[in-house]
């Protein structure tokens, strides 16, 4: 497998009401993740998770540090250059509400392309390739509230690669799904991450994730407290 | 794709959306039938008035309304009848010359206004035939007079009877002439039925001793929408030394009356925009904080606030434009129906109004500008509306707005 460098985080840090009272969301955080990479970002609620996710997909500014993604510093960029830059390089899945209503699953994965100024034939061949790559080639009429939880994941991460991004955000992505779901979700995300290369990282809290993960890094109050490569890969 | 999507967040929550468009179009609705009952209303009352005597339009020579003296009259060249008549828009004219006159019949005497016509072409303007109570009508070159019932009166004249015309004609002679009385006038107007009496063209220039002159052409259009154009026409076309007036130059305290009423209307509209202005902008922002999450997701997802901001704008156009189409379909029948059945009053309110020369009538008028100008204007109530959300969305902090 390449090893290259997609996420390289420095120093990071987040502080939340510096004038009053302040929080430490995330602490001092080096971070580095390499191409391929299947990680899980584990730890109590509170412990900064979710912000760290936020910080590295640049919809949070850091009060310190910055933010490279493919040698490109993130924290640096204006904010419509940074919306587009998540267009291309950035795929997130979120917990829950992560598809628009009124498109349909089609749709939902086609939009982003779409905002990539993608040729509609183009995005008509990849919206069925996708679909069929999270194996629901079936239900690309059907609009998020005819899916069921784990189908709506699946037309998420579905959404999230057709913009062919550098690497995937997932907050929570199981958290709302039964164990069936669950399986099945992470089954194509493992898939995905076998065969394309894609990068994936995590924040969870469900063991099933952190089964799967070949690295887990640990937050707590927002500072790493344990990072377990897998072997062959060096991380701080 | 965006457009679509605009569309169908309007129906995320039907029941919301169908409400606010019933309100938008029952709004759109009235204001059209108010402002068409108004116009028609109006136009009806300056088709009364301008054909009472003055027509649409009026050619004197220059300065002659602000002194009316034959000495500001003009003469009538066959190039000046010419340009008049082939003036696109002008479908009738009528050539007179007035003075003011003393009538006199034994030994009273009053004060008049003498106007020399020609009979059918006046007839054809001011429909002068129809308004004879008594007698008949006069035929060019004739040496008959008309007279209005409350000048007749005045003079204890009846039909067959001679009247004694006294005035200075042109160039400060004496003008003096006796006319048998061949009809009784009654005008709507107490003004006119106090004072006129009319000569053939030809017998009154005799008398002023004004061969070929004229003091005013009075003009009939073919669509009174079409003044300001032929006003413009004729006075490209005619020479420097003649005035072309409207009947709202001559009749300003009429257009005057006109505004104060369309002003009033324009309150009362503005008042239910105003309130269909609350009925949107709640919606709008139900619509608002109802996608938060949403709003954040798509900004993480890669779409710029703008093109967020633009599908709000999209939704609210949408929302109006549905509300408003609706409306004017459901107020061009009542429209129509109004202009081909107007409200007709009676009792002693069309008494009033019959006094005056007036028939009771108040019809609308089919105008395709009142239909359009109601649509831009909610179109535009739409946009400025949504412009609160548009902004909030550009102010949006999609981790914040994730978090709700």
């Amino acid at each position: 497998m390449e090893t290259r460098t997609v996420i390289d985080a420095h120093n990071l840090s987040k502080v939340y009401n510096p004038d009053s009272i302040p929080v430490n969301a995330v602490n001092e955080v080096h971070l580095h993740l390499e191409r391929g990479e299947f990680t899980s970002l584990v730890g109590p609620s509170g412990s900064g998770k979710t912000t760290l996710l936020n910080l590295i997909g640049g919809l949070d500014q850091p009060t310190t540090g910055k933010v490279l993604i493919n040698g490109t510093d993130i924290t640096a960029m204006a904010p419509n250059a940074l919306i587009d830059f998540r267009l291309h390089n950035i795929g997130f899945v979120f917990q829950a509400f992560n598809l628009i209503p009124v498109l349909t699953a089609s749709e939902n994965i086609e939009f982003i392309m779409l905002l990539q100024k993608i040729p509609k034939a183009e995005r008509t061949r990849r919206v069925r390739e996708l679909l069929e790559a999270v194996g629901l080639p079936d239900k690309g009429d059907a609009r998020p509230a005819q899916l069921s939880g784990g189908q709506q994941q699946r037309v998420a991460v579905a959404r999230a690669l057709a913009s062919k991004p550098q690497f995937i955000l997932a907050d929570e992505p199981t958290a709302n799904l039964d164990s069936h779901s669950a399986a099945t979700l992470l089954d194509i995300m493992e898939k995905l991450n076998r065969e394309e290369h894609m990068t994936f990282l995590f924040s969870t809290h469900d063991q099933r994730v952190i089964d799967r993960a070949r690295r887990v890094i640990t937050l707590v109050d927002g500072r790493i407290s344990s990072d377990t490569a897998p072997a062959g890969l060096s991380h701080a | 794709m965006l457009g679509v999507l605009a569309w169908r967040n309007i129906w995320r929550n039907r029941n919301r959306s169908l409400i606010t468009m019933a309100s938008i179009a029952g709004a759109v609705m009235l204001s059209v039938v108010t402002v068409s009952l108004q116009k028609g209303v109006w136009d009806n009352l300056v088709r009364n008035v301008v054909s009472l005597y003055t027509g649409y339009v009026q050619v004197h020579g220059k300065g002659f309304w602000d002194e009316q003296t034959l000495d500001n009259s003009f003469e009538v060249s066959d190039s000046v009848l010419q340009t008049v008549l082939h003036t696109e828009g002008v479908t009738g004219m009528s050539p007179r010359i007035e003075a003011f006159a003393l009538a006199s019949v034994g030994e009273k005497t009053r004060g008049c206004l003498a106007v020399g016509i020609e009979p059918e072409a006046e007839d054809r303007l001011t429909h002068l035939r129809a308004k004879i109570t008594s007698g008949h009508f006069i035929k060019d070159g004739s040496d008959h007079a008309l007279v209005a019932e409350g000048l007749a009166e005045k003079l204890h004249l009846s039909v067959g009877d001679t009247l004694v015309l006294l005035s200075q004609g042109y160039f400060g002679s004496t003008a003096a002439g006796q006319y048998q009385i061949a009809g009784i006038l009654h005008f709507g107007s107490p003004e006119l039925n106090e004072s006129v009496c009319y000569l053939s063209l030809q017998a009154a220039r005799y008398w002023l001793d004004a061969p070929d002159r004229a003091t005013a052409l009075a003009l009939s259009l073919d669509d009174p929408r079409n003044l300001g154009r032929v006003q413009h026409a004729l006075k490209a076309a005619l020479p420097q030394t003649l005035e072309v007036m409207t009947w709202e130059e001559m009749m300003p305290e009429i257009v005057q009356h006109i505004k104060t009423d369309t002003a009033g209307m324009y309150i009362f509209i503005g008042v239910l925009y105003l309130l269909i202005s609350f009925g949107i902008f709640s919606t709008l922002l139900m619509m608002l904080s109802e996608r938060q999450r949403e709003f954040g997701m798509l900004v993480a997802l890669g779409m710029r606030k703008g093109k967020i901001a633009a599908v709000v704008l999209m939704e609210s156009v949408f929302l109006t434009l549905t509300g408003s189409l609706a409306g004017l379909l459901l107020s061009w029948p009542v429209v129509w129906y109004l202009t081909e059945y107007p409200i007709r009053i009676g009792g002693e309110f069309a008494k009033i109004y019959e006094r005056f020369g007036f028939e009771a009538v108040f019809p609308a008028t089919v105008y395709a500008p009142i239909f359009i100008e109601q649509t831009l204007v909610v179109l535009g109530v739409g946009l400025v509306l949504a412009l609160y959300p548009a902004l909030q969305i550009l102010r949006l902090d999609p981790v914040a707005a994730m978090r709700k």
